[in-house]
């Protein structure tokens, strides 16, 4: 019977620790909510983010079609996700195969290759921005959502290879060696037998790879050159203006940004757990 | 299967996955071509701005009038506006003219962005306090299209005669929790009213002080010294002591004080009349007051002249020039009076209501737009046009550091204006000898030579040949992601890393050898931890990735075993809504922060009186950034709210990787559960959680997000992290790309040393215990 009390006790203390940190974790999501459904914010401290005579004029200023009668909130909405979504395609599929030869072949040169990827993490990217645009001017990539998707891409690939040599690397070499006895080659053997095993690391290298780029705003305000190639990041960014700054306009703008990538989140999250596994090995 | 032909098979495998991904890219290509304009009749012009809102709107209707050539408009976040172009014009992918601010022609002249309008220029239609403002050794180098400058906005309730000057507004009788004036006391931009009322300036004026015909301004030194800079000060710091003005209020917090009517009046520009919520109480505009500390010379705003700017190859057509006078002209600007409220630059614009007319004006919603472009004509004219010297721009931030040096009572005037006056000197690019390349021609060429020597050696062996041709098939898997990494990651790279030892502007830069280097290491000559150098910012680097590793492992470590036992419900739920810091965009939480911090009304200020109420303390709610431990502390949050679920994801993934026998074995054993979580469960996790400790602390160190916008390296840059200290030189000290590359080459090295000495030290020590052995051995 004590013991019993002790767990109800314990059990208690767990979700109260976890309810004060799920409290921290939502209220600024919260106050963004309040802030962007608030009719009119009065400029007083408020404690609990409730929206202030509810409105949904910030949400129809933001989303509404513009002007000129064309849905350009649409067309970026579209552009966000049709970048993102290309980067992260792109990214993985620069980071397979180069993480497969790391997690399965010894070469000259892989200890330099890992040290010098690693390496590109830790320089900032403040000082590599310029001779960027020079290069993509160079190819011709400016103002055009390619050149964009090949930026992030080419951010996003060091980190991707990092997790996804990882996740083929716990995974069994038996199992390969197995399909290759019954007649597949390593190439097939890959495909067929590697590649379904570290689906969860690839969903999840693939949601990182897609949020990196959904959430950039600085190299797209830099590169783009027309509204209808925008991405949202950048069209929020307009809100928060130098001289005069619409908050509730850009909490609304935020929401409706937020919420396809948090809607993303929630599907892959399920993975998250497995796909982080796989770096249980080594990073 | 024979080696050979294995060998081909995976060859042709990855070669076949290229196949695919370059089919992917080509996709990628597709979907970008229908935004390719396809060649129609005359060329279009192309015109960039910043505006938003009402102004965007009227622009457009002003463009919708022209019978010319199409125009295609773009409107542009105003943070990226002057880089973007920058960027753009030299390389031929700008616009043919843009609209920006007067002042920035120095600097966009100097980087050969501008051409003079020629006749694009209408004579004789633009007065003498507007015409000089666009001039560079008198040439015109754009059309005046509006003017912009600070004016006084009077809430007519609570002020129903206008206040002859400051301090009448002071003694003002309000009701209780109503500021007399609300302005941004800490902008160094509404301060340069003050101090021009003083007779001063921010750059000093050229020739001998007060002499006659000098102007203010007209010079590249620091002119935010002296009497009448310290009087200034004086003046706004006891208005800020006495709750006259609202302290630390920024442009969102003055538009919400006015349209509560819980300012009397406030200082603003135009575009506070464009934000004001339309059940703002009923006000009128008037000329700034004067001032009788100043002997009642009057509070003189700065002047910005928006001005159309000409690219140099769209200077060069004549429909562009014709398309400028256009927008610029007495029809065109109507357009911008009318329905953006913008005041024309044109002379033929001034003077339509004056005196009481005005006043009665803003009582008629018709005239009330008229009125209130009356009334910014009228403060135009006692205006003084921004200086558009390049040097300009380098007094903002020591100014603005000053200034809320002193309004927060921390340093008196004079110390903190001593102090501006040292940074400003600092920051400006001093003249550098061009250093002699030959050195590091030599130096490289050796290395180059060694590198070869030593490859050609390797190369010779004969394993290493066999090592190479056993590598071949990994290579056909690596060799693509070579090529785009090389290309698109090292190459930038390592230019960047070159432009370290250049000083200058980017296209104009000078090779100095390791100048940038000593400068940054020797603090630039002053004492090595003084208030902004690098070792002072190293040490706030190391403390800041401290600080949120360990909260992001603790918390992370905590959660992830929480929610990993077994008997927990609702596991899932939970998970999921701990995970949310980590889905939503960090700019817009950073914002979101950055708000809840807000003295006086935010909701951290909020949960404290909350507190105080319930359990009858006496905390106090603070100005978050004005104390260094405070605006830490406020980054920190931020950053901790940010990374943690990160941690905790990792944490949950180490724990589903523990094998339960080993927990079972350690529970048959005796172990008690606080010896199963230290001699167990925590190593085991250590391989899993290691890894993205390391990652996460590379992360942090450089994670620029947080601390640009939340403390923005308040107080004076001691929150300052090195990049966004490298950040600083690049964009807002006059483009020092040389300093601010040299920063992230010296990050880069202490990174790299930071994660690779643990290593070396540890393959070092086993060394030693091995060779002992070995000796004895042999």
């Amino acid at each position: 019977m004590k013991r019993r009390g002790r767990a109800v006790l314990e059990s208690v203390g767990a979700h109260a620790l976890i309810l004060v940190f799920v409290g921290f974790a939502l209220y600024p999501v919260l106050w963004v909510v309040a802030l962007a459904f608030s009719g009119n914010d009065t400029p007083e401290a408020r404690l609990l983010p409730v929206p202030v005579q509810p409105t949904l004029k910030h949400l129809v200023e933001v989303v509404g079609p513009s002007p000129s009668g064309s849905w350009l909130f649409g067309r970026q909405l579209l552009n966000s996700l049709v970048v993102s979504g290309a980067t992260a395609a792109v990214g993985i599929g620069i980071a397979i195969p180069t993480a497969y030869a790391l997690a399965r072949f010894e070469f000259v040169g892989k200890k330099t290759g890992v040290r010098a990827l690693l390496a590109t993490q830790m320089f900032p990217a403040v000082a590599s921005a310029v001779p960027l645009y020079m290069l993509l001017s160079a190819l011709g990539l400016l103002n055009s959502r390619t050149g964009l998707v090949l930026c992030y891409a080419s951010t996003a690939v060091p980190f991707a290879i990092f997790q996804l040599r990882a996740a083929f690397e716990s995974i069994p070499v038996e199992l390969e060696e197995a399909a290759m006895v019954d007649g597949a080659t390593r190439f097939g053997a890959f495909l067929r037998v590697v590649l379904p095993a570290a689906r969860p690391a690839i969903a999840v290298t693939g949601l990182f790879a897609f949020m990196s780029a959904y959430n950039e705003f600085i190299l797209a305000a830099t590169l783009l050159g027309s509204e209808d190639m925008f991405t949202l990041p950048v069209v929020l960014q307009r809100y928060v203006g130098e001289h005069s700054a619409n908050w509730p306009a850009f909490a609304a703008g935020a929401l409706v940004v937020s919420l396809p990538v948090m809607a993303l989140f929630y599907v892959v999250q399920r993975h998250l757990v497995a796909g982080l596994t796989a770096g249980a090995v080594k990073g | 299967m024979s080696p050979p032909a294995r060998r081909g098979r995976a060859l042709g495998a990855p070669a076949q996955l290229a196949r695919v991904a370059l089919a992917a890219l080509v996709a990628v290509v597709a979907l970008g071509l229908p935004g390719c304009a396809a060649e129609r009749g005359p060329a279009p012009i192309r015109l960039w701005h910043a505006y938003r809102g009402a102004e965007e709107r009227a622009l457009a209707a002003l463009v919708a009038t022209w019978s010319g050539p199409p125009v295609e408009l773009l409107a542009l976040p105003a943070d990226a506006f002057a880089a973007k172009l920058q960027a753009a014009i030299p390389l031929g992918a700008g616009p043919d003219l843009y609209i920006d601010a007067h002042e920035r022609l120095g600097d966009f002249r100097a980087r050969g962005i501008v051409a003079p309008v020629g006749d694009a220029l209408e004579e004789d239609a633009f007065g003498p306090e507007v015409l000089p403002a666009v001039e560079q050794d008198g040439v015109a180098y754009g059309v005046p299209l509006t003017l912009k400058s600070a004016a006084l906005y009077v809430n007519d309730a609570l002020v129903p005669t206008d206040p002859p000057d400051l301090e009448s507004i002071a003694e003002l009788r309000l009701p209780e929790g109503v500021y007399p004036l609300a302005y941004e006391a800490e902008n160094a931009y509404f301060h340069a009213a003050v101090l021009h009322a003083f007779g001063g300036s921010f750059l000093a004026p050229a020739g001998e002080p007060g002499a006659p015909g000098a102007t203010p301004g007209a010079s590249d030194a620091f002119g935010f010294v002296g009497e009448a800079a310290e009087r200034s000060l004086e003046l706004v710091r006891s208005l800020v002591d006495r709750g006259v003005v609202p302290a630390d209020a920024d442009g969102a917090l003055v538009t919400r004080l006015f349209a509560a009517g819980k300012a009397a009046t406030a200082i603003s520009g135009p575009w506070l009349a464009n934000d004001l919520p339309p059940e703002t109480p009923h006000y009128r505009v008037i000329p700034l007051p004067k001032v009788r500390a100043a002997d009642g010379a009057p509070l003189r705003p700065m002047l910005t002249v928006e001005a159309l700017m000409l690219a140099p190859a769209g200077a060069a057509r004549p429909e562009v020039r014709a398309f400028a006078r256009f927008v610029a002209s007495t029809e065109g600007t109507a357009i911008l009076r009318r329905e953006a409220r913008a005041v024309p630059a044109r002379r033929d614009a001034e003077g339509l209501l004056e005196g009481e007319t005005l006043r009665r004006a803003f009582d008629d919603p018709a005239l009330a737009a008229d009125a209130l472009v009356s009334a910014f004509a009228a403060q135009a004219r006692v205006a003084i046009p921004m200086p558009t010297s390049v040097a300009m721009r380098a007094t903002w931030e020591p100014a603005a550091r000053a200034l809320k040096k002193v309004l927060r009572g921390d340093t008196a005037p004079a110390e903190a204006l001593r102090e501006a006056k040292q940074r400003f000197d600092d920051a400006r690019p001093k003249a550098v000898p061009a250093a002699r390349p030959e050195p590091l021609v030599a130096i490289v060429g050796v290395l180059c030579l060694a590198a070869a020597f030593w490859l050609v050696r390797r190369a010779r062996r004969r394993e290493f040949r066999a090592a190479v041709r056993r590598s071949l098939p990994a290579y056909a898997y690596v060799l693509h992601s070579v090529v785009v990494l090389g290309v698109l990651v090292f190459v930038p790279l390592f230019a960047g890393a070159a432009i370290s030892l250049a000083v200058g502007r980017p296209g104009e830069l000078t090779y100095v050898g390791g100048y940038n280097f000593v400068e940054i290491l020797t603090a630039r000559g002053g004492p090595l931890f003084a208030s902004g150098s690098f070792y002072l910012v190293l040490l706030v680097t190391l403390a800041w990735t401290a600080v949120n590793l360990f909260f992001h492992l603790g918390i992370g470590l905590v959660l992830g075993l929480l929610l990993s036992r077994p008997t927990l419900r609702l596991k899932a739920l939970y998970r999921v809504l701990l995970i949310i810091p980590w889905a939503v965009p960090s700019y817009v939480t950073a914002l979101a922060w950055k708000g809840m911090f807000h003295r006086q009304f935010g909701a951290v200020s909020a949960l404290l009186s909350a507190v105080n109420d319930l359990f009858g303390t006496d905390l106090e709610s603070i100005a978050w950034f004005s104390r260094f431990s405070t605006a830490f502390a406020a980054n920190c949050t931020t950053n901790i709210w940010l990374g943690f679920p990160f941690m905790m994801v990792v944490t949950l993934a180490g724990l589903t990787a523990i094998p339960k026998d080993v927990l079972e074995a350690a529970e048959v054993d005796g172990a008690t559960r606080w010896q199963r979580l230290w001699r167990v469960t925590l190593p085991l996790l250590r391989p899993t959680v290691m890894p993205a400790a390391v990652l996460g602390a590379v992360w942090t160190f450089n994670m620029f997000n947080v601390v640009f916008l939340v403390s923005g390296g308040e107080p004076d840059g001691q929150t300052d992290i090195l990049v966004s200290e490298a950040y600083r030189w690049a964009f807002t000290r006059e483009a020092q790309y040389g300093f601010a590359a040299a920063y992230s080459v010296l990050i880069f090295l202490l990174l790299f040393a930071g994660t690779e000495l643990p290593g070396l030290v540890r393959r070092w020590r086993a060394r030693r215990r091995l060779a002992p052995a070995a000796e004895v051995s042999s």
